[in-house]
């Protein structure tokens, strides 16, 4: 173990929430036409499933490259406790002027994060908005 | 006796909430699933009818056929909507997994021929989470 290996570790995690896509500069027959059944007003909802990818070099004195359950707990301070089981658009600081799309979601999640992983590890998210749709940040 | 199963999926939004209760005593019983600005989730639906497979087609039942009346009047009905607000077969109803499974049950029996026997209605709410109903004996 005299090389610097560069490992990624993963961390799963999921949330539950409801949200609707709307841009509020459109009419109502705009927003039906670009956002189809996802502008119900009533809103709808989905299963998120997150994957939190952290890649660095392996530290020689603990053999990790990030603690897990560090990173578990970070997750689920700035992620899960903010947006499980919540409305996207009536509950989140972060989605009230912001569209709830999966992409603008990634991008939220990945800013959140940052601040708490060390700034010599890179960090990837990918997001699960049904088992079929998922978005990537970066790309 | 032979089961076929179709599968379907629908995303819809809903809370637990039981209007005859107080806000507090609703998130006593139901916690975060209270939230009065709903939440969602990815369901997936599972149908399975039983019967003899028929000796000229082979099958118990055309399973396209099935699937057009699992579109037409199960995921026409709460895809991409809000189960409490915008389901005609809920309402009233407590949104829980066991109400919307009992529910599609009712709904899809009169529509399927005679001959073909509903077996079970199996949905899950979250890849962890899934009711099975059987109907009554």
């Amino acid at each position: 173990m005299t090389t610097h290996h560069k490992v990624a570790v993963i961390r799963r995690e999921h949330f539950n929430a409801a949200h609707r896509l709307h841009n509020p500069n459109w009419d109502d027959a705009t927003n039906q036409k670009v956002f189809g059944k996802c502008n119900n007003p009533h809103f709808h909802g989905h299963n998120y499933e997150l994957e939190v990818k952290v890649t660095g070099e392996i530290d020689a004195r603990t053999g990790y490259v990030m603690d897990m359950k560090i990173l578990s707990d970070i997750i689920q301070e700035q992620v899960i406790e903010r947006f499980d089981h919540r409305n996207l658009n009536l509950d989140t600081e972060e989605f009230k002027n912001l569209n709830p799309t999966a992409e603008n979601i990634v991008v939220v999640i990945y800013q959140l994060l940052r601040p708490h992983i060390n700034s010599s590890c890179e960090l990837h998210i990918r997001l699960y908005e049904t088992p079929r749709n998922f978005v990537e940040f970066p790309a | 006796m032979v089961y076929l199963t179709r599968k379907e999926h629908f995303n819809a939004a809903h809370k637990l909430y039981n209007p005859a209760w107080d806000k507090q005593k609703n998130e006593e019983v139901f916690g975060k699933c209270a939230n009065e600005n709903w939440h969602g989730h990815n369901f997936e639906l599972y149908v399975t009818v039983k019967g003899k497979p028929d000796p000229e087609t082979g099958f118990i039942f055309d399973v396209k056929k099935l699937s057009k009346i699992i579109q037409e009047h199960i995921i026409e009905k709460v895809d991409h909507k809000n189960l409490n607000l915008d389901v005609d077969f809920m309402r009233g109803k407590m949104c829980s997994t066991e109400n919307l499974a009992l529910g599609i049950w009712n709904e899809l029996i009169p529509h399927l021929p005679a001959g073909v026997k509903l077996h079970s209605i199996k949905l899950y709410e979250t890849p962890r989470i899934y009711v099975e109903y059987f109907g009554e004996d």
